[in-house]
């Protein structure tokens, strides 16, 4: 989820652009076969828009898009601490990850060993909102996309606190949950391989 | 000769029981009865196959198969010939099971740092010009499994090749007004993990595509049907199918799929590799290799290889464990980020040997040993793992996985 606010400008149809089209439409104008002006060749140039689909309303997108994005962009209203969490826990997710939340057939999501032994929430994740934006989208596993907002921060606040990176008592919300600075944040650097010789 | 002329003196296929009887007690009857070494390409000749059907199916003599895990399925490398992956055959890997989507309600938004947010049906995106390609998939936790008794499929089954049908994804970018201000783009799928990647915005202006179908049928459920975003020559988990949603940002999203998995923990203990799109050049025998038993004489080593960074220029293929190297032939075309069929005659003396083959590509990258990736990434590297791996023959003529522990 991205404001879709002002600053928006369409790629830019440059001088040069146009002059590539013009020339296309000459060029094209050769490879036209005997139906010529009927239609055009598919090697031509093309139109600005082909004005296919149909605009995307506001509804329409808000239904779908559902991300969240380190910043917290993209966070729902509710809240949840620990101690709500702890109840969804065990009913929705303690049969796969274990009851602490590691020993289970699933994943661990606790674990703080800094030698990254098991990858976990704790050890690996760099953002808390990744957390929200996981267990909303495909948790828990038999029936993913039901859980309340309220319920997905309370999940939040018991992973984060049971991996010590939150209080116990602490709440969950918009606004909390991206200022939580999780342990991996500065783990991680981007890719550098680039071909050659040399085995990176 | 004498058969040939038998069937040509008997009506074939409208024998009266008459005409069997008197048959069997002639010189026809007497082939039939004792059938000696080759008979069967005369026995066929002798009633009428099947008639045309609505779809055909392999010899039932011919069952390659997949090896399906909980979480993936592998190509049968070992069974395959040329480049091209039969759709039946081409790996799957998902993270929510494989969604049954009915095309007609099938809708993909893209949105976000755009001037037109808009929803294409599969129709729409089927009525923009159309571009074909030649490429691989391979996901980046393309490792083995299981030890010397190891099917090439057990060892690097993740990879598959298409000829893929779509629209490029910069022709939709320029339909919806994508702002320049735009540096990523968020892929979502509409399978039950709803799987997200952010991709940078120079692959969807360099040969990103939407893809509707697999070697001009339409794609397999378990490839993404009905659409799915194709980046040649990136991790196939990048690739994301189902597709239902593009947001357009300005910045990465950072998603599950990008930091918890598909990263890679270098040698300081500490720093992870993220965004590691590319796949680089790897190769692997696929024939002679387990299960099979070999004779002495001579033997076309075979293979495939494949890099992520565009063409393979040359492999070399080993038969002494990695003493001495020899360049193998490409079989043309040499497409860029795709599978290319190598080939090299080996006579084999009968003593125990060694085969391995490795891939250079257009970048001049070598594929590694396991030793030298190790050395550059440290004892834990997990992902994108494309180390020389070698099969070895032992005196009996048995194939067997070698190892990937091959000095450097
Ligand atoms: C039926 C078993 C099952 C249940 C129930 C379940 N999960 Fe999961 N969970 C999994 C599996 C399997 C994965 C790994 C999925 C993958 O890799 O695609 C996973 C992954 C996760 C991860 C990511 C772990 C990582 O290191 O990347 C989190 C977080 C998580 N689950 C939280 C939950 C929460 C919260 C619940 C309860 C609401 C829950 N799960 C219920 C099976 C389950």
């Amino acid at each position: 989820m991205i404001g879709t606010g002002a600053g928006v400008r369409g790629r830019a149809v440059t001088a040069a652009t146009i002059a590539i089209a013009v020339l296309g439409l000459s060029v094209a104008g050769g490879r036209l076969s005997a139906a010529a002006g009927q239609q055009r060749a598919s090697s031509g140039p093309l139109p600005e828009t082909f004005g296919f689909g149909r605009p995307a309303t506001p509804a329409a997108i808000a239904e779908l898009d559902i991300d969240v994005m380190p910043d917290g962009t993209g966070l729902p209203p509710g809240s949840g601490t620990a101690a709500d969490g702890a109840q969804t826990w065990g009913r929705a997710c303690r049969g796969c990850h274990g009851p602490e939340g590691e020993g289970g057939t699933a994943a661990p999501v606790v674990g703080r060993d800094p030698s990254g032994r098991p990858l976990t929430v704790g050890n690996l994740w760099p953002y808390a909102t990744t957390l929200y934006d996981y267990i909303n989208r495909a948790m828990p596993r038999p029936t993913p996309g039901m859980l309340t907002p309220d319920q997905v921060y309370s999940l939040v606040a018991w992973i984060l606190a049971k991996n010590e990176i939150i209080a116990e008592d602490a709440v969950m919300n918009a606004e909390t949950l991206p200022a939580v600075v999780m342990p991996a944040r500065d783990r991680f650097v981007p890719d550098d391989r680039r071909g050659g010789p040399e085995v990176r | 000769m004498t058969a040939r002329s038998d069937r040509r003196t008997t009506s074939r296929g409208q024998l009266t029981r008459r005409e069997l009887l008197a048959g069997t007690a002639g010189a026809i009857g007497a082939a039939a009865v004792a059938p000696v070494a080759g008979q069967q390409a005369i026995e066929t000749t002798r009633r009428p196959g099947r008639g045309p059907s609505e779809i055909d199916q392999r010899s039932s003599f011919v069952t390659p198969r997949r090896d399906p895990s909980a979480t993936s399925s592998r190509t049968p490398l070992q069974d395959l010939r040329g480049t091209i992956t039969p759709a039946d055959l081409h790996f799957e890997r998902h993270h929510g099971g494989v969604p049954e989507i009915d095309p007609a309600r099938y809708e993909l938004v893209i949105h976000g740092l755009v001037e037109r947010p808009r929803v294409f049906s599969l129709a729409d995106l089927k009525r923009f010009p159309s571009t074909s390609r030649i490429c691989f998939l391979e996901c980046s936790g393309n490792l083995r499994r299981g030890g010397p008794e190891t099917l090439p499929q057990m060892v690097c089954g993740l990879t598959s090749q298409t000829e893929w049908t779509g629209v490029m994804l910069s022709t939709l970018f320029d339909e919806v007004g994508a702002s320049p201000n735009a540096t990523w783009f968020l892929a979502e799928g509409q399978d039950a993990a709803v799987l997200t990647r952010s991709i940078p915005m120079e692959k969807a202006f360099d040969d990103a595509m939407i893809v509707y179908a697999q070697n001009g049928d339409a794609l397999m459920p378990g490839n993404g049907y009905p659409a799915r975003l194709l980046l040649p020559g990136f991790e196939g988990n990048s690739s994301v199918k189902w597709l239902r949603r593009i947001e357009l940002a300005d910045r990465p999203f950072m998603t599950r799929e990008e930091t918890s998995k598909y990263t890679d923990p270098l040698g300081d203990g500490n720093t992870m590799r993220q965004f590691s799109f590319v796949m680089d050049a790897r190769s692997i025998i696929t024939d002679p290799a387990y299960p099979r038993v070999i004779e002495p004489g001579w033997h076309e080593i075979r293979g495939l290889a494949w890099s992520g960074r565009g063409r393979i220029t040359r492999v070399d293929i080993s038969t002494d464990g990695g003493a001495s190297w020899h360049a193998a032939d490409l079989q043309a075309p040499v497409l860029p980020k795709a599978h290319v069929r190598f080939r090299y005659l080996w006579n084999w003396t009968g003593g125990p040997g060694e085969i391995m083959s490795r891939a250079t590509d257009e970048t001049g990258y070598v594929q590694p040993t396991w030793d030298a990736l190790r050395e550059a990434r440290g004892p834990r590297t997990r992902y994108h793992q494309n180390p020389i791996t070698s099969w070895t023959v032992g005196d009996d003529g048995r194939v067997l996985f070698g190892a990937e522990r091959v000095q450097s």
